[in-house]
């Protein structure tokens, strides 16, 4: 039974095949919104049906281990960082004091893969990619780490289920969080390397970035891989910041949990079909400058009124 | 800094940011741009030597396809050389439309770098927006001329085809629509926050650097320099119109956002002043197939700036020289001057703020050993000579099937 929690149902295969409907819903709305029709439903899946059939080249020069490595430890990373993330109950699958810094750490691996992959492929495009990949990183990590973190220190337990549970008790405390909840959105899109924040894979600066000299299936997991990291992170932000309907029957719960991660999805595209791409100096000064100590507020107020509660 | 912390980046021959063929090899320190070089020529296609081949009114649609975007300028530019030089004299409805057509062209040209200005700086959206409008336009210019691009509508002494009372209603209500939606875009460009923060003091050139450059164009204009052909040597009839220069004092490449916008308004209202004040007559004068001995030069302001022709002609029916001064050509060097000291993520906007047209612009330069004293003209024949020794020496030898060729000839 644990075998198909994991591999079926809501582990792997779900968790794909979610990933990938997400992929789509983006995609779709993203064209929508742009005034275009957007490509089918099962165009994501067809991509990857696509790259897997299609050759695998490494770079003359690139360190292979490495280069083959990095989309598998990359799409391992996200895929076991949602055993930890309560879905559509209380429990996640898997949960143990301190799982909130064990997520966060694994959705810190996709973009150090990024980096080596980038890194080791010997191309001038990918070496600028990793570099920037890396550069975003400390900018970003930082905000979303802060911005979960006050929840956290609210509900007085590092754990996502416990966390996630403290705030489906207490929903009137769940609106203090909003300043954090818009941070953590922010932070997502430079994990997710979105618009304004595509830095590490701006098309028209530096071809793809890091993923430059990817091709066939490595490249397809890669973008499995992105796309899990976003329904992972639509999931932990869902979770923490928007814990409704958790106590529901088995099947509104699921609709709900689909319903907010599609609302989470929508904001994400939304934010990138307004927005140009930032360079990357900017988007530093802005995670610095504005994002963090944004977050610091939440951490203070949220502080502050655990003195109160207690 | 040593040579071990500059790292070479080349930007084309074949790069995302790049619409045609050019390379730009940067020299940065971290995401600083040291240096820039540029080499163009990948899409030299010696259209002027092949214009000497031609008859006037063959060379006509020739230089139509040096660009695909300002097709028309380039075809005007030449047009008005050669009716200088033959003294032919233009029926008035003539030049009215084929200003009208002008520019209608530069209202799709300026939308177009609209959208790819979007693109370059990730704003994918200005870009499937603006170049949805932009259909408009282009769908107008299908149904006056019979073309989307490459019109055709010039001939030597007028243009090609009337426009009737119909399609000048539809030309109003499609400006109508056009002027609607780049209030918008002029709106957009005030508002939009990261847009005006990839915009603003990115590629900088500085009044003093235009005038020493010799820049033309929305570039030159972008930096407080009021300097259009339309209002300086007033070709076809644009003496007759009431338009302003639209410039900007910002000097960066938001700058020459706002100029182009402003200039798509004035051509809204230049094109309704043009179908107002549309006169009766003829549409074209009879032109003769000789034109006589004698040359002259045409400047017209291309929707990037101002497109230089020169054509000598030497009695017979075809020119003894044609040369093309396209405006990329002197806004290509300022793109150096711009880049120093930017990011490479401004590198592609920047070199997108002067609207590049590489094939408009390609020539060949020969770089000459001076101690090499053999220096000449080629006749054709000794060009064809050279041509074939050339691909011989490669290995690519014509002889027999040309052979094969002229027997099958003979036998018919």
């Amino acid at each position: 039974m644990a075998l198909f929690y994991i591999l079926v149902f809501p582990g792997f295969l779900f968790l794909i095949g979610f990933a990938l409907a997400g992929e789509w819903l983006d995609r779709k709305l993203h064209a929508l919104m742009q005034n275009r029709i957007g490509p089918p439903w099962f165009q994501p899946l067809a991509d990857i049906i696509k790259l897997s059939a299609k050759e695998d080249t490494v770079p003359n020069g690139a360190d292979r281990t490495i280069f083959k490595l990095m989309p598998m430890l990359a799409l391992t990373a996200t895929v076991v960082a949602v055993l930890y993330v309560p879905l559509w109950s209380k429990n996640a699958l898997n949960s143990f004091p301190g799982d909130l810094i064990v997520v966060l750490y694994l959705l810190t691996i996709p973009t150090l893969t990024f980096f080596l992959g980038g890194w080791f492929s010997r191309s001038i495009y990918s070496l600028i990619g990793a570099a920037r990949a890396l550069t975003q990183l400390f900018a970003y990590e930082i905000p979303l780490l802060l911005s979960v973190l006050a929840p956290a220190m609210l509900a007085n337990s590092w754990s996502i289920s416990e966390i996630s549970a403290f705030y489906a008790q207490r929903w009137y405390l769940t609106p203090v969080n909003i300043i954090g909840f818009v941070v953590a959105m922010v932070a997502l899109l430079g994990k997710l390397e979105r618009v304004p924040f595509d830095i590490p894979e701006a098309e028209t600066e530096i071809v793809a970035g890091s993923f430059t000299e990817y091709s066939g299936r490595l490249l397809g997991l890669f973008r499995l891989c992105v796309d899990v990291e976003m329904i992972v992170g639509a999931s932990l932000i869902a979770a923490i910041f928007l814990p409704f309907g958790l106590g529901a029957p088995a099947w509104l719960a699921f609709i709900l949990y689909l319903v907010k991660v599609e609302g989470l999805i929508f904001l994400i595209s939304f934010m990138r079909t307004i927005m140009a791409r930032l360079r990357i100096d900017q988007m530093v000064d802005f995670c610095w400058k504005i994002l963090a100590p944004v977050a610091f507020v939440q951490l203070v107020l949220n502080l502050v009124l655990k003195g109160v509660v207690q | 800094m040593t040579d071990r912390d500059v790292i070479k980046v080349p930007l084309g021959p074949q790069h995302p940011a790049l619409k045609e063929p050019g390379n730009f090899i940067l020299s940065m320190k971290g995401e600083l741009v040291t240096e820039m070089g540029v080499r163009l020529g990948y899409n030299h296609r010696g259209i002027e030597k092949a214009c000497e081949q031609r008859s006037y009114l063959n060379d006509l649609y020739l230089l139509e396809r040096i660009c695909g975007i300002c097709s028309h300028s380039h075809s005007t530019a030449y047009v008005q050389a050669v009716e200088e030089i033959a003294g032919i004299q233009v029926p008035p409805r003539g030049l009215y439309l084929r200003t009208l057509v002008a520019e209608l062209e530069r209202v799709h040209s300026h939308l177009l770098w609209l959208g790819v200005a979007g693109h370059e700086i990730g704003f994918d959206t200005l870009l499937m927006y603006s170049w949805r409008d932009r259909e408009v336009v282009m769908d107008l210019l299908a149904a006056l001329t019979g073309n989307r691009v490459n019109y055709g509508f010039n001939t030597i002494g007028g243009v090609r085809r009337d426009i009737t009372d119909e399609q000048k209603l539809e030309v109003l209500k499609a400006t109508d629509t056009l002027e609607e939606r780049t209030k918008y875009y002029a709106e957009l460009a005030g508002h939009e926050t990261t847009l005006i923060k990839r915009l603003k003091d990115v590629g900088r050139l500085s009044k003093e650097d235009v005038l020493r450059l010799g820049v033309t164009g929305p570039t030159a204009r972008a930096s407080g320099v009021s300097r259009d052909v339309r209002k300086d040597d007033p070709y076809a009839v644009y003496a007759d119109l009431d338009f302003e220069v639209i410039t900007s004092d910002h000097c960066d490449v938001y700058g020459r956002t706002l100029v182009r916008v402003g200039e798509l308004m004035q051509t809204y209202k230049m094109i309704r002043q043009l179908l107002t004040q549309l006169p009766d007559g003829a549409i074209a004068a009879k032109a003769p197939r000789k034109i006589p001995k004698g040359q002259a030069i045409s400047r017209y302001e291309a929707p990037r700036g101002e497109d230089f022709h020169f054509v000598r002609g030497n009695g017979t029916d075809k020119p003894e020289r044609v040369k093309v001064r396209a405006p990329t050509l002197v806004n290509m060097q300022a793109v150096s001057t711009m880049m120093k000291g930017g990011y490479l993520a401004d590198m592609p906007i920047t070199l997108a703020a002067i609207d590049p047209c590489f094939s408009c612009t390609d020539r060949m330069i020969e770089l000459r050993d001076e101690s090499d004293t053999a220096c000449g003209e080629y006749s054709w024949p000794a060009l064809r000579q050279l041509g074939i020794s050339h691909h011989r020496a490669l290995g690519i030898d014509f002889t027999e099937l040309s052979k094969k060729l002229a027997s099958r000839r003979d036998r018919v």
